[in-house]
Formats: structure tokens, sequence, C-alpha cells
């Protein structure tokens, strides 16, 4: 510690100075938070403010900066000092704007103010720079797996931004679903006719690529490593297996046509019954000219039938809509008209569901006379006439009518590969030496796409219905799988355009996290961020609870079983620092001390005082913004509360909370994001890790004799500035009916 | 069944959606309703109507012809033109009511005694005959299309705000004798004939 210096910035702009006795803050920086040099400015964050700071690290070797003006989120820019520890205290969007103004509030904010400086000079004295881990091997090579339009598009998007790009496909030919098909839905104005679906154009492109290296009739056999160092082994249908280096992962691996078998009383597997797929190879055979059935008969009248096995609630069928289906049937109803306007055409939908510009497409279609017959098909009879009967949901009637030929819009199934949770649960049986289990296990394996070498399973996670991993809400490429994009129909159904434009967006996300990689930096959501998790495995018990709480698979475990941590897997959202009942695991700059020592820096004052101390835990995604939010828009709250933020509530260890209880704190309020299906978790399972965790302090809290009240669990969504304002005065109100904590004065 | 009715049958077959589109006015904006309902939902006589337009849409394309044309529907259709205004995909949905008003009548499908045609049919005569509108006749049209016993009832029943019009000089009796006409009513008169004659050209009713 000899070598460290430590100093605080006080600014006094902003209203700061006004309104708080700066003189007092510099006193408390001094004597409680034993700072070496103290400054005050009057505009810390202009250029001269900054230079000070500046100069203060080049001359006086300063390497550790507190620094006491606006919110952490406020002025980054200016206050950069990378090579430094730098801790935020939150004086304007956290007290003087928060608190109430008036002079019969000043002694409270001044209280406040004092406590989030020494909470700062705490914090920042258990700070250190990361040093980051520069690799100047890691590999910026992107594997797109999936040959189709959206592998090709991801593959085309990477190589053409100037990065190595290795293709494997499964069948002998790029192109996937776009190879059966007559043509696709228009991706451009005036969205009036289909047009050419440009997969051969775009296949032949990437054959002639110099930065892009295809590999037809493969599979990937084994993925290994972490993001930067993927070791993929590609096994050709021959029997030869190469080797590749990658960087990063675009998984495109597509989707299944629902089968026509499971529609029997559709009409499926009946003559003159076909599904799109069916009717796109009807249509290519006809090649512009007449479409005619398979028996060789013209097509005179067709009927669509929308939803066929799809958005069913009876769990016989997909419970989804697949998305591109109503636009698809409004193509190929077109593919008639265009051809013979004297041809029937009536599509029958529940909901006619056209996204994106298809409204256009649609009325293209309706313009060119195809019907559109709101009704529900409850019995379709294949053969020379088919017969469709349904329900007229207008006319409320049931009916039917005749057609030549009768096209099923049935839905996508993703090949997202293999279900981790069935997985898990096969892998236990089997090693609990189960044989039907080690079948299924070997089966299982037979359908992966990416397989893994990763403990927590051969694929990324699947989210619902089977597809794969995506952030939905806020950031749809990223997948549990750190530096694994999911692009296309695999991720949600979808239409071409829809995948191409995914496909652009993961080859985009595969090149950052590869780059972020060999720089040693994390990837999204803390792209910036050079630390990565330290373990003192001495200390460490063998619980596994990191390894299985880790949201992104980025623990592994050795031989004895102690954790193996992937630092490119790894998303730094400090999880298992929260999930460590011994507290092993830290980060340079995010600690159990780092936030520790600023719950036991805050000054609790005496039961007769009457004033409450409320410690709030609070995720810097959503919940820190929304409180600065408050303070921005002068909804005012409590100036008994205490904000520290935290990567993630998942990066929240019991013994914060144990402790803050115990050093006399009134109450704990704990604000992450939504979780459950709908998540908005920056980290996907943190806050949800959270949760759980903290329902067993209840507990603890009881052994205490403390009322299970004094911690509380709240989801903040960051827009709720105002809601959280009211959140905390209701607690504070709470609190004050239930009375002081009996722990104060004990601690 | 009148002539016309037999001829447009033998002409369309089962096509009643594209007999409304050659032969209804604004007809060919049918099939481009997209069945939100908007125009169900925002006519105000809708509780009161058999079909909506939402339903007479779909059923011109469900073929449904004797139902719509003989249907009471579309002569409920007081213009306020709400549905025009609402419509997302901007039909003239009051035209095209209208216009199938119109074609029904032509065919001679309408119900026996639909108000509304009625006082449309005794208007146009009336109109027609001068060039101007003889409010006297017109009147007495309406209190007698129901027989002479009926007649005089409504025109007593009538008779006060019949006589407080006449003397604030609102209707003049005289007019009862042939009333005032336009210049060269004739010419109007052959005007008239002429344009229906293009009109039925172009919808094939000729």
């Amino acid at each position: 510690m000899a070598d460290n210096k430590f100093a605080a910035y006080i600014c006094s702009g902003c209203g700061i100075g006004d309104i708080l006795d700066v003189a007092k803050l510099e006193r408390v920086a001094k004597v409680e938070g034993k700072m070496q040099i103290i400054k005050t400015h009057p505009f810390l964050c202009n250029e001269e403010g900054v230079k000070m700071i500046r100069d203060d690290i080049a001359n006086e070797g300063v390497t550790h900066v507190c620094i006491a003006a606006c919110s952490r989120r406020a002025k980054v820019e200016a206050f950069s000092f990378p090579t430094v520890a730098l801790s935020r205290a939150n004086l304007r969007e956290g007290v003087i704007w928060a608190v109430a103004e008036g002079s019969e509030h000043d002694e409270v904010r001044q209280e406040m103010a004092e406590d989030y400086v020494r909470m700062s000079c705490a914090e920042v004295k258990k700070m250190t720079v990361p040093a980051g881990n520069v690799k100047e091997s890691s590999s910026r090579k992107i594997l797109v797996v999936g040959g189709g339009m959206s592998g090709m598009t991801a593959a085309k998007a990477a190589a053409d931004a100037g990065y190595e790009v290795v293709l494997v496909e499964k069948t002998g030919q790029l192109g996937g679903f776009a190879n059966q098909m007559w043509k696709r839905m228009p991706f451009n104005a005036p969205y009036a006719e289909a047009q050419p679906t440009g997969a051969a154009e775009l296949a032949a492109e990437l054959s002639a690529h110099p930065k892009v290296k295809i590999y037809l009739n493969s599979t990937v056999a084994e993925t290994a490593g972490a993001p930067g160092r993927f070791k993929v082994k590609i096994a050709a249908e021959s029997g030869s297996v190469s080797e590749e280096l990658c960087g990063a992962i675009v998984q495109a691996s597509g989707f299944t046509t629902y089968p026509l078998e499971k529609l029997p009383e559709l009409g499926g597997g009946q003559p003159n019954v076909v599904d799109q797929a069916g009717l796109e190879a009807l249509a290519k055979a006809a090649n512009g000219g007449p479409i005619k059935r398979p028996d060789g008969k013209e097509v005179k009248s067709v009927v669509f039938i929308q939803c066929a096995g799809q958005r069913d609630d009876s769990g016989t069928h997909l419970p989804y809509c697949s998305g591109h289906c109503c636009g698809t049937s409004i193509k190929q109803a077109m593919y008639f008209k265009d051809q013979n306007p004297d041809i029937d055409t009536v599509v029958m939908y529940t909901d006619l569901r056209v996204p994106g510009m298809g409204e256009d497409f649609y009325r293209s279609a309706q313009r060119k006379g195809v019907i559109f017959t709101k009704g529900k098909a409850s019995k379709v009879t294949g053969g020379d006439t088919c017969k469709v009967e349904f329900k007229d949901l207008i006319l409320d009637e049931d009916t039917a009518t005749e057609a030549d030929l009768v096209v099923l819009a049935t839905g996508q199934v993703p090949n997202a590969g293999v279900n981790l949770d069935e997985w898990t649960a096969t892998v236990t049986a089997a090693e609990s030496g189960d044989e039907a289990a080690k079948t299924k296990k070997a089966e299982l394996q037979k359908i992966s796409v990416l397989n893994l070498n990763y403990r927590q399973g051969p694929d990324m996670p699947q989210l619902k219905y089977g597809f794969a991993d995506s952030h939905f809400i806020c950031f749809p490429y990223e997948t549990r799988r750190t530096g694994i994009y999911a692009a296309g129909p695999m991720r949600r159904p979808m239409d071409m355009f829809q995948a191409q434009e995914d496909a652009t967006g993961a080859a985009l996300k595969a090149i950052q996290a590869a780059e972020n990689a060999a720089l040693g930096r994390a990837a999204h959501p803390r792209a910036w961020d050079l630390s990565f998790p330290k373990a003192r495995l001495e200390g460490c018990t063998q619980c596994k609870r990191c390894t299985v709480e880790c949201p992104f698979g980025a623990i592994d475990e050795d031989e004895k079983r102690f954790p193996v941590f992937n630092e490119e897997r790894c998303r730094r959202c400090g999880t298992c620092m929260g999930a460590c009942p011994v507290r092993v695991i830290s980060f340079e700059n995010y600690s159990c001390d780092t936030v520790g020592m600023q719950v036991k820096a805050v000054e609790v004052p005496d039961e007769d005082e009457e004033k409450p101390r409320i410690l709030i835990l609070a995720c810097e995604n959503d919940a820190y913004p929304a409180i600065d939010m408050a303070g921005m828009q002068r909804h005012t709250y409590s100036a008994f509360v205490r904000v520290i933020p935290v990567r993630c509530l998942g990066s929240v260890n019991t013994i914060w909370i144990t402790d803050a209880l115990n050093s006399g704190y009134d109450g704990v309020m704990m604000m992450g994001c939504q979780k459950g299906e709908n998540y908005q978790c920056h980290f996907v399972k943190g806050s949800e890790m959270a949760y759980y965790r903290l329902g067993k302090v209840g507990d603890t809290m009881k052994g205490m004799g403390l009322e299970p009240e004094r911690m509380q669990t709240y989801e903040i969504a960051i827009t709720d500035g105002a809601r959280v304002a009211k959140l905390i005065n209701d607690y504070v109100a709470q609190l004050n009916e239930l009375g002081p904590s009996p722990m104060k004065g004990f601690g | 069944m009148s002539e016309a009715n037999t001829q447009a049958l033998a002409r369309y077959k089962n096509n009643f959606l594209k007999e409304v589109e050659e032969r209804v006015e604004d007809g060919q904006w049918v099939k481009m309703c997209m069945q939100c309902g908007v125009c169900a939902g925002s006519c105000p006589f809708g509780p009161h109507w058999e079909h909506s337009p939402q339903k007479i849409f779909m059923m011109i394309r469900a073929g449904k012809r004797e139902e719509v044309l003989t249907s009471d529907s579309m002569w409920m259709c007081t213009s306020c033109y709400n549905c025009i205004v609402r419509c997302p995909r901007k039909l003239p949905i009051t035209h095209i009511m209208h216009g199938l008003a119109n074609y029904a009548n032509r065919l001679g499908l309408v119900p026996k005694g639909q108000p509304t045609r009625d006082i449309a049919v005794l208007f146009w005569k009336n109109v027609v005959k001068n060039g101007r509108v003889n409010e006297m006749t017109f009147s007495l049209a309406m209190y007698f299309r129901d027989g002479l016993g009926q007649g005089i009832k409504n025109a007593m029943a009538m008779k006060d705000i019949g006589l407080g019009l006449m003397k604030a000089k609102r209707l003049n009796p005289m007019e009862i004798f042939g009333g005032h006409t336009c210049k060269d009513k004739s010419g109007l008169q052959r005007m008239i004939a002429k344009a229906r004659e293009i009109e039925d050209k172009r919808r094939g009713l000729a």
C-alpha cells in the first residue's frame, strides 16, 4: 500500500456549493476518509478542473481518486482516468436534487452528502485498476454455422467488414430453404410484387469471396474454448475432421417446416393438400407458367388456410404464430393471379398479420383480386375437388367452399439443437447408471448443432418453444453463451427479410465479441470492462454454486471440482461473487469489500435521534438510472436512504445485507430488473438468482430477531423515476411505523 | 324476377364480387376491405342495420347475391360519412352503400314498401318532371302513398304544420296546380335520359 496515494476532489458547481457545506465535506474526506489530497473546484468537469486531477495523477503520484460531484453516470468522458482507481460520490442527482428544498432539511441533507463522501472514500481504497489481459494470439475469425439465407448474410456481412469467415453447411449446397422457393416477399419499395430470392447469387458471391472458407456437407463436431479462442472441429460427411480457431460464432441453423402428417383434420397427407413449401415446389416446377397439381391438372381455384397447426392452445400443435405465413400466402396467391387473373384465390385467415411493409403487399394482393375470408377451417377433404369446411367469422355461419388445391400455412420449427433442461436431466440420470438415459444422451448429442464442451451443455439455452436464447426485450442477438450469437428463424419465427436483418446484426455482434476478447474486455453489456473475476481458490469449498449460477456458462470445473473461470466468456455481472458463500470471488474494482466497506462507512445515528438509515442496493443498469432520474426530475425522496449501485442484483452477496442489519440499518431495499418470463435483466438470470437467494435471508433475519419487512425487493424499470421516489418514501413511512431496528447500538 | 336481374344472373353466374365491381358505383373498392370492423362500430345506425357495411362486404365476397341485394341494410344509411372518415383503407363506404341501393332498385329487388326507397323514387319523379321540387305535390304524394284513407289521416295529422308553413309563406298552396318549372324542362329531361343511357351502357345494363 506504500505506493498508493489517495485523493478526493469535491465539485461545488451545479449548486452543490450553495446547498451543502463543502468545508465540512472536505473535513470528512480528510479525517474519516483519510484522503491525502483534498481539493474543491467550482466546476470540476471543465477543462481546468479535469487538468487539476490529471496533473495530480501525473505529478503527485495519485493512484486512487474519489470524485464527489455528480452521478457516476454523468460526465463519464470528463472524469475518465484509466490509470487510476476511481470512485464517485453522487452529491448532485443523489443529494441536492433528490432531497426536498428548504432549511428544515439542511441537516439531513448534509448528513447524506457526508455519508456519500465517506462511502466513496471507503470504496476507492478497496479498488485496484483492472490490469486487463490483452491476448496477442486471439482469433478474430467468425464461424457461421448454417448456410441458408441467414448464415450466408451473416458470412457476407462479416467478410465484407474484413473478417475471415468460416461457413459450415450441413448439405452439399449453400442456400438452405431459399433454394426451395420460387420467389420471396418483397423487401424494397413499392412492396407490391414478389421478388427473386437472390440465394444463388449470394451463394456464388460467397464461394468467390477471398475471406470466406466454406465447408459443405459438414457439421460442427465440437466447440471448445471461449471467445477469441474457440477451437472448432468441423466434421465432413466423408469422415475427415478439420479444426478452425475462431473468435466468435454466429449460429444460423434455421428451421424445419411443421410436418403435414400431424394435420390430418386439415387434409394433411391427402392428395392436393400441400403446405407452403409444397406450393413453392409446384410454383418452381411451373417456372412462371400455369401452376399444376402433382397429378398434372391445372389449378383453377386455390384456398390458403392460415395458422394451420399454429397458434394452437389445445397443446396439440405449435402454440405460437410463425409471423411470415400471412405474407407468404399472399405471395403465393399472387403466383396464381399474376399468371391468370381468373383463378380463384382465397386466403382464409383468422387474424391477418403482415409485419413490416407487408401491409402494402397485402393491399397489392387485394388489388389483384385475391379474396380474403375471415374464417376458421375445421375440416379439409382432399381429392380431385378439395372441400374446405369452415366457420365464417364475420357472417358467423358454418359453410364450405371447394377448390382444386388447398395450401396449409404451417409454422416454423426451430433447429436450435439440444434443450439444456432435458440435457441436464438426462446426463444426471445417465451418471447414476440409467441405461435408457445413456441412449437418450447419445440421441440428444446427435441433434446438437454446436456440440459445445461446456459443463452447462452442448448448445445455447433455449428460451421458449425450443427457440434459441435471445435477450428478447433489449438485445435480441445476445445469448447466454458469450461470443455465440443466434440469428434467423432458430431464434424466433421470421421471414427472410427479418432473418437477413437478424444475421447482419448477429455478424456485427460477433465481430464486436471477437475484438473485445482480443482486448481482454468484457462483452455486452459491460463492453469496456477490463476487470474479470478472480477466486482465492485456497478458500474455496468446491460448493459449485458459482458454476451453476453463472448465467453465461463461463465457469468450468477442474478435475478437483474447483471453478475454472473462462474470462472471455464472462460478462462481469458478478453473479458468481454474489453466489459465493465463502466470498472468495472478486473483481479488481468490484468486490465484497468495495461494497461492504461502503455499507460500513455510513454513520448510523442512535435510536433516539429518530433518523433511520436505509440501504438501497440498486442495479446499475435500470434501478440506479431510475433513482438518478428521480433526482433529475425533482421527485424528492427521503434523505435517510443510502444508495449503492451494484452491477446486477445477482452480484449481491448476502453478507452485505447481514452487515447492514448488524450495523443498525433499519431497512434494506433491493432494486433490480424485472425477472421471470419477460425478464429485463441485462444478465438474464441475475435478478432471478438474487430473488431466489434473498428468499433465504428471511430465516437469518428471524434468527437475528428482525422483522422480515426490514428487507424488501423491488422490480424497477429504467423509466421508473417517479415510482422509485414514491417507493422509497413509502418504505420510510413503513419503517417509521415499525420503529427503529433492535440491532442499533450493537454494531 | 325483372329482366335486368335475369340478365345479370346469366352474365355473372356466381361471381357476385365481379358484378358489384362492374355495376355498382365504387364497387371496385369492395375487395380492398380488410374486415377491421371500424365502419360497423362507427355507424350511428349500426344497431338498426341487419348487416353492417363490414358484413355486406364479406357477403359480397362470399357470393351472397340475393341476401345482399334484397337487404334493407344499405337503405338505412343516412350519409353521415362517419365510416368514410374512419376507414383505414379509405373505402368510400357511404357511396358504396348508395351504389348498392341504387343497383338493387335497378334490378327490382328492393323489399316492397321500403320507405327510403319510396321517398327516393317519389322525390326523383317529382324533381325530374319540372326541374324543380314541388313541395306541395311531393308532400301529398308521400301522404297518399298508402291509399286515400291513410292519406287523409296523414294530412290531418300534419295540418297544423302545413298551415303554419303556408302562413309563413314557406309553402304555396297554388303549386298543386302544376307549379313552377325550370327553363327548358324538356331539355333537362333529355339530358337526364342521355346520362342514364351512357351510365347503363358503361355498366352493361343497356
